[in-house]
């Protein structure tokens, strides 16, 4: 899977989900609806600098806490294609990955990303910033099958359709 | 498993995924718990979307007034056993290692897998070992035990790895207070937190368990990432200060802080022990003029418990709020929001900003008798300053 994107930079280790989607707006369901809610407790102004391609750059364990799929679904609806970083909590990599977004944990990476620098995540083991390029650990294959299927609900419809 | 608020998001994907039924309905439980009873006509729909979606499917629903919170409920009724692999639309699924389950959280299209599919995908993990020594002396519980693991590792050291609880000290628990430990150890970053299935575990699951089970352990000789090793004896009641649950001190060192709420209950801390240890302080006494405590049993049963006991009229004479069991305010559903400037003890495994309301107020996480202790005195006290 090979993304393609525009850096936008969220600094701060340990970013929990509830700051990014707090728990007041979990009686969504439609992820139009939860857009408008992404980063709320944590930095409000971020929601304006994300468009089509967007491609976050954090540092370490990003998304800790609850399981809400809200927020990757937020950020998807909000354009934002991939995730760089340097490490991530479990559960919000899960997420990630499952949705068919890119993320890649790639600390040199994000210590070369700056706002609106190209960037392209290769999760067979690259992360590409201008033309600089760094290694990454690669997905396993099951993951890289599961973002070449555009991922998991695409790669389970094609199970249940048999 | 999948609650009113993860369950609506992957019954939606498992449409998209063309499933038209669940891979087992015996296999399938559905718990309203999150916004119970619902705080808007919003949460309303997604109580009867849960509602209705179990009926059709034909799963095990519990619906409001009619089980509690997930985590405590489906241990109670022998949903969980050892050796058994549970998916759990709940961060907190976690819990489940207090008896002997791979209990684990997954997000909402995970979940619509699973409910297609009967399987979700897994990194193997790597393997800590929490060597627990001695007993916990007075005033301290499951929730300082992992506290203190959680000041020794912090919120990431136990990223893509299971906690493994053994010894002495951690056979010496009792089941709540092993559903206090376990259920924190996704705050390490942990994807579950495992107990010996042991003869404590044999005999609660006596009469109860709905499936025939085996205990499972890690080989002698396995791998393992690391080992810690904590004396019980050697604690001291532990609170995690705003915002972060790995922001851990000694209750004595930060004792003095203006309490304006106090919560007991959730996932983690809404046992019946735990209402006993928040009554053998309130009972007889009065919550402090400046504070409100708010009690929340976790499940139905746990409430009626007390109430036989005589435990809830003894908190609401003391001047506390006893509720339905709902996780309420401790995701900031519902139910005890705080204000800006607030500062809150709670028993709940989060205190990340704006947790349970204003982003400008403070929750600290402690056992059960310490929030009492701070309902009492108004500001966080060492438990023995008041008993």
């Amino acid at each position: 899977m090979r993304v393609e994107g525009v850096v936008l930079r969220v600094r701060g280790d340990n970013v929990d989900t509830d700051v990014m989607y707090p728990g007041a707006y979990l009686n969504i369901e439609d992820p139009a609806e939860m857009a408008p809610h992404l980063f709320e407790g944590f930095d409000p102004t971020l929601r304006e600098r994300l468009g089509d391609g967007t491609i976050l750059v954090v540092d370490e364990n990003f998304g800790i806490g609850s399981s809400r799929e809200h927020v990757p679904l937020a950020m998807k609806a909000n354009g934002v294609r991939g995730v760089v970083g340097r490490s991530f909590a479990r559960i919000f990599f899960r997420n990630c990955v499952n949705l068919g977004l890119a993320i890649s944990r790639c600390p040199e990476a994000v210590d070369g990303a700056v706002d609106g620098s190209r960037i392209v995540i290769d999760t067979a083991g690259a992360v590409e910033i201008g033309d600089v390029s760094f290694a990454a650990p690669p997905s396993p294959p099951f993951l890289l099958e599961l973002g070449a299927a555009g991922g998991l609900l695409e790669w389970t419809a094609a199970r249940v359709r048999g | 498993m999948a609650n009113d608020v993860s369950g609506p998001v992957a019954f939606r994907a498992m449409e998209r995924m063309g499933a038209k039924r669940v891979f087992d309905p015996a296999r399938v439980v559905m718990v309203a718990d999150h916004f119970m009873p619902a705080k808007d006509a919003k949460s309303a729909e997604q109580q009867r979307r849960l509602e209705t979606w179990s009926r059709e499917h034909g799963v095990t629903f519990y619906g409001q007034g009619r089980g509690g919170i997930e985590h405590t409920l489906l241990c109670q009724e022998g949903w969980v056993t050892p050796g058994a692999v549970i998916a759990g639309g709940d961060s907190h699924t976690c819990t489940y290692g207090a008896l002997g389950a791979f209990g684990t959280g997954l997000g909402s299209t995970d979940i619509a897998s699973c409910l297609a599919l009967g399987s979700f995908w897994q990194q193997v993990p790597e393997t800590i070992v929490v060597e627990l020594t001695g007993r916990c002396g007075d005033f301290v519980s499951g929730k300082d035990v992992i506290l203190a693991v959680l000041a020794e590792i912090g919120v990431g050291g136990g990223t893509n790895a299971v906690l493994e609880f053994v010894g002495p000290g951690a056979e010496a628990l009792s089941v709540d207070e092993r559903l206090a430990v376990a259920n924190m150890a996704v705050e390490t970053g942990s994807e579950t937190g495992i107990f010996p299935a042991d003869e404590t575990v044999a005999a609660y699951l006596d009469g109860r368990s709905r499936w025939e089970w085996t205990a499972e352990r890690s080989d002698d000789g396995a791998d393992v990432r690391y080992r810690i090793d904590l004396d019980l004896a050697a604690l001291e009641p532990l609170v995690a200060l705003p915002h972060l649950p790995g922001n851990v001190q000694p209750v004595a060192q930060a004792a003095g802080i203006p309490v304006h709420q106090v919560y007991i209950g959730n996932c983690a801390n809404g046992t019946l022990t735990d209402l006993r240890q928040a009554a053998s302080i309130l009972a007889g006494r009065r919550v402090h003029p400046r504070t409100r405590a708010i009690v929340v049993p976790a499940t139905q049963a746990i409430w009626r418990e007390a109430a036989a006991e005589g435990l809830l009229d003894a908190l609401v004479e003391a001047g506390a709020m006893v509720t339905t069991p709902t996780c309420g305010a401790c995701f900031g559903g519902s139910n005890g929001a705080l204000a800006a400037g607030e500062n809150a003890v709670a028993t709940t495994n989060r205190n990340f900003r704006g947790r349970m309301g204003s982003p400008d107020a403070g929750v600290h996480l402690a056992n059960a008798w310490v929030a009492a202790a701070a309902a009492v005195a108004g500001e966080l006290v060492h438990p023995q300053e008041i008993a």
